[in-house]
């Protein structure tokens, strides 16, 4: 290894580490949560840092233009989060759900995961990669632990098994991977580097391949919460404190999305392979339609927008299993939609729970009365998930449904009845909680607004007029993709 | 002469590994599961020793030493204190018979040979043989924890899983990583391990059977908290 140079990932991966160091030793519940905030915005900075001065290509990082989108997408929602969790703390310190010993750890546990998914997001060494990805589950077993509830140690436990298993899976099929590699590019450090690997993927034996590739797919699909592999996701994200449940959707699932994308591409190149993309359009179709239905019979908030993150991601990685300039944009699209849209709803659920006491569906009734500003914040949120126009979700499932349509027309009916389904269930629920008469406890909340507007505010902006650049540059990704 | 005796040593021991996790599949008591599986590490160990012989990749030896240290003696003894401590049910509950569970292993060891054999048909014999024992190790400790209801066993499963990984990773010669990996691995089990003993799953619940962690899934009507 050459000296190391100074560079915008050098930032984003040391910023989060020495936050991490210095929250854990921090008292006081206002500093640690400024600081937070603070080192996730130069973390934001870093990974803006990197459209302008991209560092080299080395064994261990990689920056190129398609993990630039997801670093600066997980970097923003990561800073709008921790804005957001500060006023979500405050009230949970005030109603004694945490105490300020569990504050401490939940603070340096958040930049711990910030720090890992970056981390995975620029590995260049797809066993860093693996490493990175399974301290990210670590981190997020454990927070969503961290109410030591029942029902919280249940999921935590939950998603530690399923969660274990499927990286185990993943390390396999990179076991695999380095095994296909070693004849041709030889022994060591280079078979597992993935600049390598894809300059020499077309000689790769063919058939070691498509078997690491069903290895990583139900391992790495197993966290995207992938449809016969989701039993943790509703759990986690309904059980952990709710900033938790906003980064697992926005961010994690990305990230585990983002490792099957760089091997998709692995065995896009070799032309012996099987061809990835049926398998994974196969898998995110399932997904949307089995969620869809799952949608219906939901009683608590948080779990029902978990399964909401499971049909969204069914329909990205549907995208990307289509392949092709057009549906790969829109899966770009959707997924950046569905990370800001999603997060900012679950800001929203956050505080709604937090001033009605409770977060089962049938005792939140009439909020556009009791609290104007969330519970328009939730209507306007979940019209844009469910797809309405003129969101930005609406333009990436058009785009996605319209190439499908053009590529596949038969296929494209039972995705459309997945986004029906999804979408009449979303519409039903949000009815009761956001209009009628008021029921149940209200308690005043101290909310910030700020993140969920941001984010609703983009997603709207992204629906009506998306500029140029952003277009140029999600069409080059795209074409990047294959 | 030397490289047919490195074969047939590796090949040895990568069989044994797969032959214990047989016997982790019919054992019937908690105890006699850990013991079990307190010697499929040290096997590991041994193998992983002779690949770092073998392939003169003296970085092993620490994989090796953690599997031996780690694997066979801290986490076999904490878990024998607290099953102890915790009063847990000292039978394993099995969801399917022990007699199904077997068969339906020799299927998957079948599997796996299928499977790899020809697959890996260009691969080195030696490496695709350890692939195959590899990959028979990882499913049949997939079906142990599929097959086994409490906490305990579940997790000796997935260790069990696990042991077959890291032979597959050190059997992949000159593989970088092998060592950061199973520290990795150790981290995941070692927060397992401490898991369950902080969250006293048996203290929460009235058993560590994971059937009583399975009310989450049917998403009950749950009052107000």
């Amino acid at each position: 290894m050459n000296a190391i140079t100074v560079s915008g990932v050098t930032f984003l991966l040391i910023i989060p580490v020495m936050a991490a160091a210095v929250l854990a030793v921090l008292p006081g519940y206002r500093l640690s949560a400024s600081l937070n905030i603070a080192a996730a915005f130069l973390t934001l900075l870093a990974a803006l840092s990197l459209f302008i001065w991209k560092p080299a290509t080395g064994p261990y990082i990689l920056v190129d233009d398609l993990n630039i989108v997801f670093v600066v997408l997980n970097s923003f929602v990561g800073f709008t989060t921790s804005v957001f969790s500060a006023s979500y703390i405050a009230h949970e310190l005030e109603t004694g759900r945490l105490t300020p010993a569990h504050l401490r750890f939940y603070h340096a546990m958040y930049q711990v995961l910030l720090f890992a998914m970056n981390l995975a997001l620029v590995a260049n060494n797809i066993g860093l990669m693996w490493v990175a990805i399974e301290m990210a589950t670590l981190t997020t077993v454990i927070m969503v632990g961290i109410y030591r509830t029942e029902a919280a140690i249940e999921a935590a436990w939950k998603y530690f098994i399923l969660g274990s298993v499927g990286i185990a899976l993943a390390l396999f099929g990179t076991i695999l991977v380095y095994m296909a590699a070693r004849p041709v590019v030889g022994e060591g450090q280079d078979g597992m580097v993935w600049t390598v690997l894809i300059q020499h993927v077309s000689s790769f034996d063919p058939a070691l391949l498509d078997l690491a590739f069903v290895f990583l797919l139900l391992g790495y699909g197993t966290k995207v919460g992938l449809a016969p592999l989701h039993a943790w996701l509703p759990d986690a994200h309904a059980e952990g404190p709710t900033p938790i449940s906003a980064v697992l959707s926005g961010l994690l699932l990305n990230v585990a999305l983002y490792a099957v994308l760089r091997f998709k591409l692995l065995l896009a190149a070799n032309p012996g392979a099987i061809a990835p993309g049926p398998l994974m359009a196969a898998m995110g179709l399932a997904s949307l339609i089995f969620a869809g239905f799952m949608l219906y019979r939901r009683h608590d908030i948080k779990r029902m927008f978990g399964y909401s993150s499971i049909e969204h991601m069914g329909i990205i990685v549907f995208a990307f299993g289509m392949g092709g300039p057009l549906a790969n944009f829109a899966g770009l699209l959707h997924m950046t939609m569905h990370s800001l849209t999603k997060s900012a709803i679950f800001f929203t659920v956050g505080h709604i729970a937090q001033a009605k006491g409770t977060q089962t569906i049938a005792d939140i009734r009439g909020l556009t009365v009791t609290h104007p500003m969330l519970g328009w914040s939730l209507v306007v949120g979940v019209i844009a998930i469910a797809g309405m126009p003129p969101f930005g979700i609406f333009m990436s499932e058009f785009l996605v449904v319209s190439s499908t349509f053009v590529r596949v027309p038969l296929l494209a009916i039972p995705l459309v009845v997945g986004l029906l389904v999804g979408f009449g269930a979303l519409l039903l629920r949000l009815q009761g909680l956001a209009f009628g008469e008021p029921k149940g406890r209200s308690a005043p909340v101290q909310a910030s607004y700020l993140p969920m507007a941001a984010h609703l505010g983009l997603v709207l902006t992204a629906g009506i007029y998306l500029p140029p650049p952003l277009v140029t540059w999600f069409q080059h990704v795209a074409s990047l993709l294959g | 002469m030397t490289g047919r005796l490195a074969f047939d040593v590796s090949h040895l021991l990568a069989g044994g590994l797969v032959l214990i996790s047989f016997m982790l599949l019919y054992q019937n008591r908690l105890y006699a599961l850990l013991n079990v599986f307190a010697l499929q590490a040290v096997v590991l160990a041994l193998s992983v020793a002779w690949q770092a012989f073998v392939q003169g990749a003296p970085h092993l030896y620490i994989t090796a030493a953690i599997a031996l240290f780690f694997k066979a003696i801290i986490i076999p003894v904490s878990l024998h204190r607290i099953i102890a401590r915790l009063g847990i049910h000292r039978e394993v509950d099995t969801v399917v018979g022990i007699g199904p569970t077997m068969l339906a292993g020799i299927a998957l060891v079948a599997l796996s040979m299928v499977v790899m054999l020809r697959v890996t048909s260009e691969a080195d014999s030696l490496a695709r043989e350890d692939l195959a024992f590899a990959l028979s190790v990882v499913l049949l400790g997939l079906l142990m924890m599929v097959t086994r209801g409490n906490a305990v066993s579940q997790v000796i499963g997935f260790m069990s899983l696990e042991n077959g990984l890291i032979l597959a990773a050190t059997g992949a010669k000159g593989m970088p990583l092998v060592v950061e990996i199973s520290v990795a691995f150790s981290v995941l089990i070692a927060f397992i391990v401490i898991g369950i003993f902080l969250f006293r799953i048996r203290e929460r619940f009235d058993t560590v059977d994971l059937e009583a962690l399975d009310r989450l899934r049917g998403d009950q009507y749950r009052g107000g908290q």
